[in-house]
């Protein structure tokens, strides 16, 4: 409707202007406004770590991502994604399911508590982690003993990203699962498939989409995580994940080695981004068929 | 196939939704539950069908105890308020689902899951929509795929619910003759839920008025439609047939 009145010139604009339409003027404004903001926050920042990456070159820049300090940071990293995303895939799908597919009561408190990691400070999730199984404390001395250390290790890393991520995949499935309610998973009860049947072919279907983009955002936040996983870590080289090695190229006067793998970093979540708009592309025909009704 | 209903009570926590009811369906018939909303018929066909519990009593299948057999072992056709079609799914797949489900030692070869769904798609009158999804379909062809993914399963009766509700008057009314043929052909036993008199009226062999209460829904009368015209058996069904 809209496009008519703006497309044809005869139309007198501003008599038939739809209710929901700004004044011109507003609408530049706003647009300019939005142009700037993204510009100066978003994409100067971007280009600036990129530039300066390479300001030495390609070659130079790759050389400090393969060097004996950098590397296994980055292996490190690509670790502990690799593990606590799918962890997280598997937890926010059992919570998303288990609160929007049953009744009981407190299910305020759960959603709530599985909110908690956005509100309570990253450092603070690490300190507790030490706390519960560093050295000193009785876990900890056993499982050291036994030669499982957690805290300055792997598993204290990935516990600590596992803790910040948390709330990602649960928070899309949600509204997705209660928007889509029960009754296709009832009807595919009804003609004989099991639960877990069910679950395969009915729900989880139904909530790809919310669980691929809930994943690549768990993905990209387990990558950067630097708070939480600094206290963890303990700063030891051998726990040093991405975050952490840039912060400590940064402090050593090391600017080109810093930003080459904060550029690393930054082209790891745009490739993130790229799958995901890549793939909502591909299956462009079933997305929208899915989304035009029910 | 006989469906009896012995005492049913049911309550959602503190809420009771049905006082205890009970309700003989001879095989073969087609019956309406009509009443208006919180009469708890929606809850009745729901335990028929197995996805709520009785919080009291029995439902028997021609004489055998069926209240404690799961919603698969029941294996009623059950269409749903909003059909509830897979989405992600054509309507091909759609109807073969319940076949494609059964254990390996049941399940039909796939030539025949593509015949049995060829031979649904002409018997609900829409032979060339197989590869289409369910948001490229019209209200009344949802509904006629959701009784034909129904019917799928050879299921023992049909449940209906609120199967004309989304639809508009013309719609409805063609659905409507559609339903009653689909029964006369098969000879399942349908109960189908309904808020709508006229409705029940036409289309059913047998009405059951239901009326809510603070105490929960309970059954007011059972009869032949035209008993029930006659010979209205209290006030409430009174007023809601001449509404």
């Amino acid at each position: 409707m809209s496009d008519l009145s703006h497309s044809s010139p005869a139309a007198p604009a501003a008599r038939f202007r739809s209710p929901t339409d700004e004044a011109p003027l507003a609408r530049w404004l706003l647009i300019a406004f939005v142009t700037v903001a993204l510009a100066v926050l978003v994409f100067a920042p971007l280009i600036a770590v990129f530039v300066e990456a390479l300001s030495k070159g390609w070659e130079a820049a790759w050389k400090s991502l393969i060097s004996r300090e950098a590397l296994p940071a980055i292996k490190l990293t690509l670790t502990v994604a690799a593990i606590a995303v799918p962890l997280n895939a598997a937890f926010g799908i059992a919570a998303a399911w288990f609160i929007t597919k049953f009744d009981f009561r407190g299910k305020a408190f759960l959603i709530t508590l599985i909110d908690l990691p956005f509100s309570v400070s990253p450092v603070v999730a690490g300190l507790c982690i030490v706390l519960l199984f560093g050295a000193n404390t009785a876990i900890g001395s056993w499982l050291v003993g036994n030669g499982f250390p957690i805290v300055f290790a792997l598993p204290g890393i990935v516990l600590a990203t596992v803790f910040v991520t948390f709330p990602f995949v649960a928070r899309e499935l949600i509204p997705v699962m209660i928007e889509q309610g029960r009754a296709e998973e009832e009807a595919a009860l009804t003609l004989g498939a099991s639960g877990w049947r069910t679950f395969l072919t009915v729900t989880l279907p139904n909530i790809r989409w919310a669980l691929l983009y809930g994943v690549l955002l768990s993905n990209a936040r387990a990558m950067g995580e630097f708070g939480a996983v600094a206290v963890v870590s303990g700063r030891r080289e051998s726990a040093t994940t991405m975050p952490l090695k840039i912060e400590m190229f940064y402090n050593e006067y090391q600017a080109a080695a810093a930003f080459s793998m904060a550029g690393l970093l930054a082209f790891l979540a745009l490739l993130t981004l790229l799958l995901k708009t890549w793939l909502e592309n591909r299956h462009a025909g079933e997305l929208s068929a899915n989304r035009r009704g029910h | 196939m006989k469906i009896e209903i012995d005492e049913i009570s049911k309550a959602f926590g503190a809420t009771a939704a049905l006082t205890p009811v009970s309700l003989s369906i001879p095989s073969g018939a087609l019956v309406a539950l009509l009443g208006p909303s919180g009469s708890g018929k929606t809850t009745l066909l729901r335990i028929l069908g197995g996805l709520e519990f009785p919080t009291s009593g029995r439902v028997l299948f021609d004489g055998q105890d069926a209240t404690g057999l799961t919603v698969q072992q029941r294996r009623a056709g059950f269409v749903f308020q909003s059909y509830a079609l897979f989405r992600h799914m054509t309507v091909f797949e759609n109807i073969a689902y319940g076949l494609r489900a059964r254990a390996r030692a049941v399940r039909p070869p796939k030539a025949e899951i593509t015949r049995r769904v060829t031979k649904l798609l002409e018997l609900i009158q829409l032979p060339d929509i197989g590869a289409r999804y369910p948001s490229q379909l019209s209200g009344g062809q949802r509904q006629r795929v959701a009784l034909a993914r129904a019917l799928a399963i050879e299921p023992r009766m049909l449940l209906l619910d609120e199967p004309f509700g989304a639809l508009d008057a013309k719609v409805r009314k063609e659905l409507r003759q559609g339903l009653r043929d689909i029964h006369d052909e098969t000879g399942l036993t349908t109960v189908f839920v309904t808020h709508d008199q006229e409705e029940a009226m036409e289309l059913a062999d047998l009405v059951v008025v239901m009326s809510g209460s603070q105490n929960g829904g309970r059954i007011e009368q059972i009869g032949r439609p035209a008993d029930i015209r006659a010979r209205p058996a209290t006030d409430f069904v009174r007023n809601f047939i001449a509404a």
